[in-house]
């Protein structure tokens, strides 16, 4: 059988397989199909939320990324699972005890305004729609690769998936889908690391592999990395990070993001019970640890595999790294998984000094001296979890279950998005302000065309995605940091924080954020509309864009605080809001909605 | 009504101290031992590296996994404790 024919085999089963638990549990209960985890236990319900959280960023795209820079990229692992803590501690169950469907309605009547409301529909929008932008650029990668056609055509194809997907409905709202989904997902990231971890370390447990000794050199795994790549002119792979103000606060901004994004805060408003939230905020974590704890070494076992492809002669006890430098292998007779991801235009190959072999080094490095003339193979960070599987000679099943893993990824995430934008348009946009008495034929009509539109918008921006799908989520992060976070912090911990403080806030933290993100990436991501070069000697303070979301958070704090206190004190019912809010005493059941 | 009152403050102040307890860990395994005190732990070794590189990259999700279900059994006990549960 053809690669082409397993990945489509096993794309098509894992659907069949969803779609037919969909079915299933539809006719078991309509409650379900409402409320996500109504019912539902806390472990089951952790494993849903691990699905919905786990995108193509953490599945396809974060190992690429912590491959290329090392420990800088540590980051990305801190800043998506510390945001649990922040979230099961400061957010989850007192909005649990508030019992409400959508993160803009509880910013709405704890801020008693509507104006403050509207704000939250504005922060939910734009973060989300960035955030499907990074699935849609990642689900891209992922099609374009396993149907064997080029970048663009997989990105249309992913976003007509992704819209029969969403648009159908309900899909996303059962929980046992997403159990489902998590599970392809797990087992299609952990099978390969394991043979990998096999093959480099005879350690049969990635995570372990990762700090074990590399069988061919019998050294560790990480000083034999680090003396290939930095005989590559490339930084070390375990060395510091000068800049540690933007590592810090790019890892507090992923943290705070992760707890300020709405599609997952709407997962413990249904669970049964405010002590519920608490355990399903753990076990969530459990769930991503498992795949985040993997991570790491997937990232550093196919980068070594990677450099080894091209330089055999690094693979075992090296002597003399140039002379290894120099024993490339010939592009005539480089392995068919780059001739595969060629076509993709994902990789690309230029022999610059016409000597028929491929050199690849950190492209700013001189080597001249080894009659080199600038790196030749250019390779797109968002293809390495995929390629893993055949760089390291894995069989053909191996692959199609990846394919199915990051597809399940993707989707599942997309769906959650795309679900949040719509219930943000249709029930706190048209439904609490602009049409109160819509019916619910309407409201339906309205969630389904503003589900069109986002993906629309995610498609256009994710043919040119201004950087890899993590880094695009990881912008998407910075402003759900700066712009949803804080208030709905301050919303429970303080009972001094007015409506005027909260807009002012809001408004402050979003555009700041947002401004400073678009003068490096574009203004609306639209390419080649950035006032300045998105390069560390332009930063201020050499503080990224990826990170100035943290900045945002701290000034949304501080213009709240500031604004509030020099104005009125809240009504004394929303005081009493405030403190019912505090104690789980008195929950109801789940909203049905 | 006032007794009432004051279980409440004194539920909500301990649970304000265990949050800022468990937050203090938050910070010191991850901007703490992965980021900024990695230089100090520079000196113990871990499988080729040291043992800052090991937080940033598993010790520190291994730590927030046992913070969390600390809170939450601790919590359990304070709702109990005073009579503020479900």
């Amino acid at each position: 059988m053809s690669q082409f024919a397993i990945n489509v085999l096993f794309v098509g089963a894992s659907f069949a397989l969803y779609i037919g638990i969909a079915i299933w549990a539809k006719a078991g209960s309509t409650k379900d199909f409402y409320v996500a985890g109504g019912g539902v236990h806390p472990v089951t319900n952790g494993m849903a939320i691990g699905a919905d959280w786990m995108s193509a960023a953490s599945f396809i795209s974060m190992a690429g990324l912590i491959a290329a820079g090392g420990y800088a990229n540590s980051t990305f692992l801190m800043g998506w699972t510390g945001g649990y803590v922040l979230l099961a501690m400061l957010l989850a169950p007192y909005l649990r005890k508030f019992g409400k469907f959508t993160v803009p309605e509880f910013i709405g009547d704890r801020f008693y305004s509507r104006t403050a409301r509207m704000v939250a529909v504005v922060c939910l929008i734009v973060a989300s729609v960035t955030y499907v932008i990074g699935q849609m650029a990642g689900a891209g990668v992922a099609f374009s690769r396993f149907l064997e056609v080029d970048a663009t055509t997989g990105l249309i194809i992913a976003a007509i998936v992704v819209f029969f997907y969403s648009v159908l409905g309900g899909m996303k709202g059962i929980t046992y889908t997403q159990v489902a989904q998590y599970i392809v997902l797990i087992i299609a990231y952990t099978i390969p690391a394991v043979f990998i971890s096999l093959q480099l370390t005879d350690n049969p447990i990635p995570a372990l592999g990762l700090f074990s000794d590399h069988t061919a050199s019998g050294e560790p795994l990480l000083s034999k990395l680090n003396e290939v790549v930095t005989a590559l002119g490339f930084n070390s792979y375990t060395g510091m990070v000068d800049n540690k103000l933007n590592m810090v606060l790019f890892t507090l901004s992923l943290m705070i993001g992760t707890a300020g994004l709405p599609h997952v805060i709407m997962r413990f408003f249904t669970v049964p019970k405010v002590a519920d939230a608490r355990w399903s905020a753990g076990w969530a974590l459990v769930f991503i640890g498992l795949l985040y704890l993997t991570a790491p070494a997937v990232a550093s076992m196919a980068r070594l595999n990677l450099m080894t492809t091209i330089y055999p002669d690094m693979a075992g006890q090296v002597e003399n790294y140039d002379a290894a430098a120099a024993d490339s292998i010939a592009y005539a007779d480089r392995p068919n998984w780059i001739r595969t991801w060629e076509e993709t235009g994902l990789i690309t190959f230029e022999d610059k000094n016409n000597d028929g072999k491929i050199q690849f080094y950190n492209p700013s490095a001189d080597f001249s001296d080894r009659g080199w003339k600038g790196n030749e193979l250019t390779v797109n960070n968002d293809i390495l979890v995929l390629a893993n599987p055949e760089i390291a000679n894995l069989p053909g099943w191996v692959i199609g279950l990846i394919a199915a893993g990051g597809l399940a990824a993707a989707l599942s995430t997309a769906a959650g998005l795309l679900l949040a934008i719509s219930s943000a348009i249709s029930h706190d946009l048209i439904k609490g302000a602009l049409n109160p008495h819509i019916t619910e034929k309407g409201e339906l009509l309205a969630a389904r065309i503003s589900m069109s539109v986002a993906i629309v918008v995610a498609t256009y921006l994710g043919a040119n995605p201004p950087g890899f799908a993590a880094q695009v989520v990881a912008l998407a992060f910075g402003i759900a940091a700066a712009s949803l976070f804080p208030v709905l912090m301050m919303g429970i911990f303080s009972k001094r924080v007015n409506n005027k403080g909260a807009i002012a806030g809001m408004l402050s933290g979003l555009l700041f954020t947002l401004v400073y993100i678009f003068v490096y990436k574009g203004w609306f991501f639209i390419p080649g509309t950035n006032n300045l070069a998105d390069t560390p000697a332009n930063w201020v303070l050499g503080i990224s864009p990826l990170s100035i979301g943290a900045v945002g958070a701290i000034i949304n704090f501080a213009v709240a605080y500031i604004v509030s206190n020099a104005s009125e004190q809240p009504p004394q019912e929303i005081q009493d809001l405030v403190e019912s809010v505090r104690y789980p005493k008195g929950a109801g059941g789940a909203v049905d909605h | 009504m006032a007794e009432e009152k004051s279980n409440a403050e004194a539920y909500w102040k301990a649970n304000l101290r265990l949050i800022t307890g468990c937050l203090i860990v938050w910070a010191l395994v991850s901007y703490g031992f992965a980021i900024l005190l990695r230089p100090m732990l520079a000196g113990i070794p871990v499988g080729g590296t040291d043992l800052g590189f090991w937080f940033a990259q598993q010790g520190s999700i291994l730590t927030f996994i046992g913070l969390i279900f600390f809170y939450a059994w601790k919590m359990n006990r304070l709702d109990k404790q005073y009579g503020l549960g479900e």
